[in-house]
């Protein structure tokens, strides 16, 4: 490689799948030894143009230069050949194999399987502060360990080009100052970062050059020095920026659910919540913010009836539930918007109409007795759709064909009829375009206002300090502080999360 | 932080792989010392005689293939319950090679070709097309003991030996008849009944008298699968098609390779049963002698934890009451008691871990067969043909918690799911 | 609308008759192959069935679509019921030992049996559905276990009270009057159509309207498509499996019934083992669909009655259809995952038509 050829060099790239663009007229140039952020919003085609980058997939048109050689990258094999290396945002790590062996995994060719191998991945550890242990298996890692071990695999391969895909996604922001300076180092030592992220404070922070994609397309070039998160917010989006923030409160003083010292113990005896304690009333919105796995889900399906409390109660309305199964609260009116709509929210592969009644199959206008109410599923879908703006050919579409914002519209509608009382709302908005996301807020504020009491768990502290009335946090298994959405940063929140100072 | 990852300090999980080892060791020898107490209590010398334990290596030998096919296939996520018909065509591919080959290992090679064939089906159902494993097993065992039927009637009637439904009269892979100097002196121990040695030693005699080399290689097979899948890259690489093929796939691993590769493997090793079957337990070939050992195998993985060592202890102890019961009556009486035992045993060990409610249905269960033991002479045979199988279900009612499979064991891969 | 109907047809019909087309050719291949002559097999099992094998070919087909529903109450929550076949054979024994003991007369004899046959194969399936609830054993391999414990211990029952005759054993003769009777469509030498082959009927409506009318249907067709979607929409699981593998054992229970009542009398050396796996066969070759499983019941009991013909027309052995049966089942499992890929592209197209920018969520 020569001085001054550009480490990577995209140009006119594009890539459609069946029925989608996902990407054209893809332009990117990635200067050497420098960090490149590449942003977005969810859905711009970020995800595709690094999977082509790394040889996952083969783009149709367009051209690709690593190092001033154009290439054709048919497999990852090949890209991690031409040095390029890859982080996912969804680890790519084997949880029942040892850390060396993840390393190792693929590059055997290189130090073998045993001692040389473990000084290879000593001296990567030693030399980026990455405090590395072989011998440990995979699953007794938290997230910013993985990360490391990602990070390492890539360096392992002796790629100088690491591509990190929303790395900053999974981390607080304390971890992710850390990650920060592990990326300094790396770029210090020659290497080309490309860092795929929508968040622009980060961005700014970390970046020399940066791109923007919107529809599939590059739109434009930034210098971090120069540019203002405005300006690039409003060429991610190309227009107004919708905003989470609701008005005035509509917070009422009758008591909707109320969680009493609740403890949630595993099949070994350990406590997964530990002495939960709130109140949600009517028209008042309750934000839980946490690291993932400090038991935002456990709180869901509890209050779900999907795990029953070792000790405590839980009270809707008059009622107490502690013992009620999912099907008994779900009709006795909690809405649902589960964390992965795809796995808990839909049946992929049934019509749209017959997603409509799941989770309300024993609701008007879904059943009769114990018989299913065809026509009547099949009126009210035709209703959902339309009040809720759900694109789709007809209520005869599997699911699995519509897109994530689609999927997230019909959810939202589903659970937002037949009057609810509670509805327990899990990262409504991830992965969702910015129209849906904008149509979401709507819909959650409106019900809101009509007195749904909302709870509402979401890892984007944005919409969650814009939604909710209160804020509590949770770091294993306990609240740690209170905070009040209209003074509270991201910064104080991002404390609490990591247990750093609670309030 | 980083002073920790000293490369040449000896590795926890090396240590913690040692401990293992040893487990099993100890737990066997555990499993000597309970039997040969049984014996001693209840006079029944046969128990552990050189015999019943030769006999035993024999029903041993093809659970283990099929057991060991079961874990090639599944360590790189393919679930295999179509070991059965592989194994059904390993019997004929035996009996027609041997047959036409002149030659037992043509034979044994044989066997292992047919049931490379319903592997390479089950490979193209679940590999390529991504069909349900299941699914695709019921149907591959459906073929096999089709094809098989088939085949026989096609080839053999006219055969020497030969019937539509068999093939008798085939040579056996040659045996060691005697280890000078250790046979008989192994066998004079075992004689004199002791305690705990004399069992030891009848499973030398039985190890180093007549038996059959292809037992050996079988034995071999074992070890050898452990140290590719465990020491090699090719075996890490299978290994990670079995726990994350999305993470193998974006490091440059041919998923879809390893995954036939390792299914054909195991094909070809529940083939080499099938191929024991018609070549050493019996002199000939039968429609159907298979006898659903296959899904023994299958049970004896899961019993061993996915592992070589688990999975041959596993295959070692349903192969022994299979052997017993071919044995005298009065044996397998005796056999009630060492059930019981064994059940208090677990039952005393729930009761220190605090366990109350599988130490009181243990004890109980125990305290019942040990009353059947006491209040009855014998045990009709339709019982102990049962004792593998109800063994499974108890391993598995009791221990699932502790079993660990492949975490993509089973899920169909599609390659360019990654990322 | 309608040429998309016409076309989702036709999507569903490719998948068999590739299927259907890929066993021929094998079948075909392989008696080629050792020597034999294709031509002359199948002008024999296509030649016009004598009346005495239509009768055969009607009960058999009853019998299979029972066993066929069965195996396909479990499948379409995803749970694999291996093992029918212990289910029906103790669930036989039963109401063989009960009905022949004539504690009761004629009609009332008959429905207790039957009762009794229900209860027992639902009972022995729910020792697996308990160990799956409970302890969390695969049903996959406690059926297998519990299908070789059910034949040695139906063994042992037998040997123990059963009737020694010679060197076979069998369960006590029914009365007469508990025969039910049946449907003689030719002359009296061909034999009768099952009066309990309705039993067939009345399963396979059943489950279809259990299927597609009753939320009941609805719950249980979710849990097979997806568990952790049931779940959350408030289906209890561990209820799910134990009443959906209890259901699909009691049909089992009714799988050798019509022979039983039909005229086989009583359980012995007439037992006709292997149905449970015949049935899983034909629930995958027809999806577990009651109309598709008609069909696969039709075919094999059509394949396996027309080849007892060909040892008298042809050289080629019998068992061939059996090699026939299972590339069929193999070949319609992939041929229509083959399909079903197909057409998730088509409809994701028929969504996408005007191209927007693809969502990252799905990656």
């Amino acid at each position: 490689m020569t001085e001054g050829t550009d480490a990577v060099e995209l140009r006119g790239i594009g890539k459609s799948f069946p029925g989608v663009i996902a990407n054209h007229d893809v332009d990117l140039t990635i200067r050497q030894g420098t960090v490149h952020a590449l942003i977005g919003e969810n859905g711009a085609g970020k995800s595709t143009l690094m999977k082509i980058l790394y040889g996952v997939q083969r783009p149709d048109e367009g051209t690709i230069r690593l190092n001033g050689e154009e290439v054709v990258l048919k497999s990852p094999t090949d890209a991690i050949q031409h040095g390029v290396g890859m982080v996912f945002q969804h680890f790519m790590l084997a949880d029942n194999l040892t850390v060396l062996e993840n390393l190792v995994l693929g590059a055997e060719k290189l130090y073998g399987i045993g001692d040389q191998a473990r000084t290879e991945i000593a001296r990567i550890s030693d030399r980026f502060g990455f405090g590395l242990k072989p011998d440990v298996l995979v699953e007794k890692l938290g997230v910013a360990d993985r990360q490391r071990v990602e990070i390492a695999k890539v360096l392992y391969r002796g790629a100088r080009i690491i591509i990190l895909d929303e790395p900053t996604a999974v981390l607080v922001p304390q971890e992710v100052e850390a990650l920060f300076a592990n990326l300094r180092e790396l770029r210090d030592a020659g290497n080309s970062i490309l860092f795929i992220s929508h968040k622009l404070d980060e961005v700014l922070a970390i970046a020399d050059d940066i791109t923007v994609m919107r529809r599939g397309a590059t739109v434009g070039t930034a210098d971090p020095k120069t540019a203002t998160k405005r300006q690039l917010a409003e060429l991610m989006v190309g227009s107004e920026l919708p905003s989470p923030e609701t008005s005035e409160s509509t917070v009422t003083d009758v008591e909707e659910l109320k969680l009493t010292e609740v403890t949630v113990t595993d099949e070994f005896g350990r406590d997964l919540l530990s002495d939960i304690s709130l109140t949600i009333r009517r028209g008042e919105v309750l934000g839980i913010a946490g690291v993932e796995g400090n038991g935002q889900s456990e709180l869901v399906e509890m209050i779900m009836g999907m795990r029953i409390p070792s000790a405590g109660h839980i009270t809707l309305g008059t009622e107490d539930v502690t013992h009620w199964h999912t099907r008994q609260l779900r009709e006795a009116g909690i809405a649902y918007i589960p964390e992965d709509r795809q796995r808990h929210g839909l049946l992929l592969d049934a019509p749209l109409w017959e997603n409509r009644m799941l989770g309300h199959q024993t609701q008007a206008p879904n059943a009769k007795g114990p018989w299913i109410n065809r026509s009547g599923a099949r009126k009210d879908t035709q209703r959902i759709m339309t009040e809720y703006d759900v694109r789709a050919p007809g209520i005869d579409t599997p699911s699995r064909a519509l897109s994530g914002g689609n999927q997230q519209k019909l959810i939202v509608g589903r659970e937002m009829s037949g009057d609810p009382v509670l509805l327990i709302a899990s990262h409504p908005t991830r992965g969702v375009d910015i129209g849906a996301q904008a149509a979401i807020w709507d819909h959650m504020r409106r019900a809101r206002r009509a007195g749904l009491a909302v709870l509402l768990i979401s890892a984007d502290l944005d919409e969650l300090i814009g939604l909710s009335d209160t804020i509590q946090v949770l770091l294993r298994g306990r609240f740690v502080g209170t905070f009040d959405p209209s003074t509270v940063t991201p910064q104080d929140l991002g404390a609490a999360m990591t247990g750093g100072e609670a309030a | 932080m980083s002073t920790t990852t000293k490369p040449s300090s000896p590795s926890l999980v090396s240590r913690v792989k040692r401990a293992a080892r040893a487990n099993w060791l100890f737990i066997s020898l555990g499993a000597i010392a309970i039997v040969s107490l049984v014996r001693i209590v209840t006079d029944t010398n046969d128990l552990t005689s050189v015999g019943t334990i030769r006999a035993a290596i024999i029903a041993t030998c093809p659970i283990l293939m099929a057991a060991l096919g079961g874990l090639w296939a599944e360590r790189a996520g393919v679930v295999n319950i179509g070991l059965e018909g592989q194994m059904i065509l390993g019997t004929w591919g035996a009996a027609y090679f041997t047959y036409h080959g002149g030659n037992p290992w043509i034979g044994v090679l044989g066997a292992a070709l047919l049931g490379m064939i319903g592997g390479l089906l089950h490979a193209v159902a679940t590999v390529t097309f991504g069909v349900d494993h299941i699914v695709s097993g019921v149907a591959i065992n459906l073929i096999g003991l089709g094809a098989t039927t088939y085949l026989a009637a096609a080839t053999f009637p006219d055969l020497n030996g030969g019937g539509p439904r068999q093939l008798i009269g085939l040579d056996s892979p040659g045996q060691i008849n005697k280890v000078p100097g250790i046979s008989d002196a192994a066998q004079n121990v075992a004689d004199k009944h002791w305690f705990f040695i004399s069992d030891i030693a009848s499973f030398i005699a039985a190890l180093t008298t007549k038996i059959s080399l292809l037992s050996l290689v079988i034995f071999a097979l074992v070890a050898l699968s452990a140290w590719i899948l465990w020491k090699t890259p090719f075996g890490l690489r299978l290994r990670s098609c079995g726990e994350n093929p999305q993470a193998a796939e974006t490091l440059g691993v041919n998923v879809y390779l390893y995954k036939y590769v390792a299914v054909l493997i195991s094909g070809a090793l529940a083939g080499i049963g099938g191929g024991f079957l018609a070549l050493v337990s019996s002199s000939g070939f039968n429609v159907g002698q298979t006898g659903g050992r296959g899904y023994i195998g299958l049970a004896a993985m899961i019993f061993g934890n996915w592992r070589p060592g688990g999975l041959l202890l596993g295959a070692l102890t349903f192969g022994y009451t299979d052997a017993l019961r071919l044995r005298d009556a009065h044996a397998v009486h005796a056999l009630l008691l060492l059930v019981a035992l064994g059940l208090l045993a677990l039952a005393v060990l729930r009761l220190v871990r605090r366990q109350f409610a599988g130490a009181i249905t243990m004890g109980l269960l125990g305290a019942a067969i040990l009353t059947w033991f006491l209040s009855t002479e014998s045990v009709p045979r339709d019982f102990t043909s049962m004792t593998p199988y109800v063994t499974t279900l108890f391993v598995l009612a009791l221990g699932t918690q502790r079993l660990r499979m492949p975490a993509a064991d089973g899920i169909p891969y599609r390659k360019g799911s990654a990322g | 609308m309608k040429a998309l109907n016409l076309r989702s047809i036709g999507l569903a019909l490719l998948a068999p008759a590739i299927a259907i087309v890929v066993s021929v050719l094998v079948t075909t291949l392989v008696i080629a192959a050792v020597g034999s002559s294709p031509g002359d097999f199948w002008s024999a099992m296509f030649s016009n069935p004598l009346p005495r094998l239509r009768v055969n070919i009607v009960n058999q087909t009853a019998t299979y679509y029972i066993a066929a529903v069965a195996a396909a109450i479990g499948f379409r929550m995803g749970l694999f019921n291996i093992g029918l076949e212990g289910q029906y054979t103790l669930a036989s024994y039963a109401a063989a030992a009960f009905g022949g003991g004539a504690y009761l007369s004629g009609f009332a004899n008959v429905l207790v049996s039957i009762l009794i046959a229900i209860a027992v194969g639902a009972a022995w399936a729910g020792v697996a559905a308990v160990l799956k609830t409970t302890r969390g054993v695969s049903e996959v391999i406690s059926t297998i276990m519990l299908n070789s414990i059910a034949v040695f211990l139906v063994g042992y029952l037998l040997n123990r009270y059963g009737v020694h005759i010679g060197n076979s054993v069998r369960t006590t003769t029914l009365a007469p009057s508990s025969n039910v009777p049946g449907f003689t469509p030719y002359l009296a030498r061909d034999g009768e159509i099952w009066g309990l082959s309705l039993l067939a009927v009345v399963v396979g409506v059943g489950f279809w309207v259990l299927l597609n009318k009753t939320r009941f249907g609805f719950d249980l067709r979710a849990s097979g498509m997806s568990p952790t979607a049931a779940l959350a929409s408030g289906i209890n699981p561990n209820r799910m499996i134990i009443t959906a593998m209890m259901l699909s054992g009691g049909v089992a229970g009714l799988i050798w019934l019509p022979a039983l009542f039909g005229g086989a009398g009583a359980y012995g050396t007439s037992f006709q083992s292997g149905l449970g796996f015949i049935g899983i066969s034909v629930a995958l070759l027809g999806r577990n669909r009651p109309l598709g499983m008609l069909f696969g019941a039709l075919l094999f009991a059509f394949l396996d009655t027309q080849s007892n013909t060909l040892t008298f027309s042809t050289n080629v052995p019998p068992s061939i259809v059996q090699i026939t049966e299972g590339i069929a089942v193999l070949a319609v499992v992939v041929a229509f995952e083959v399909v079903r890929r197909w057409r998730a592209r088509l409809e994701q197209r028929s969504v996408g038509q005007k191209p927007v920018a693809a969502t990252e969520a799905s990656a």
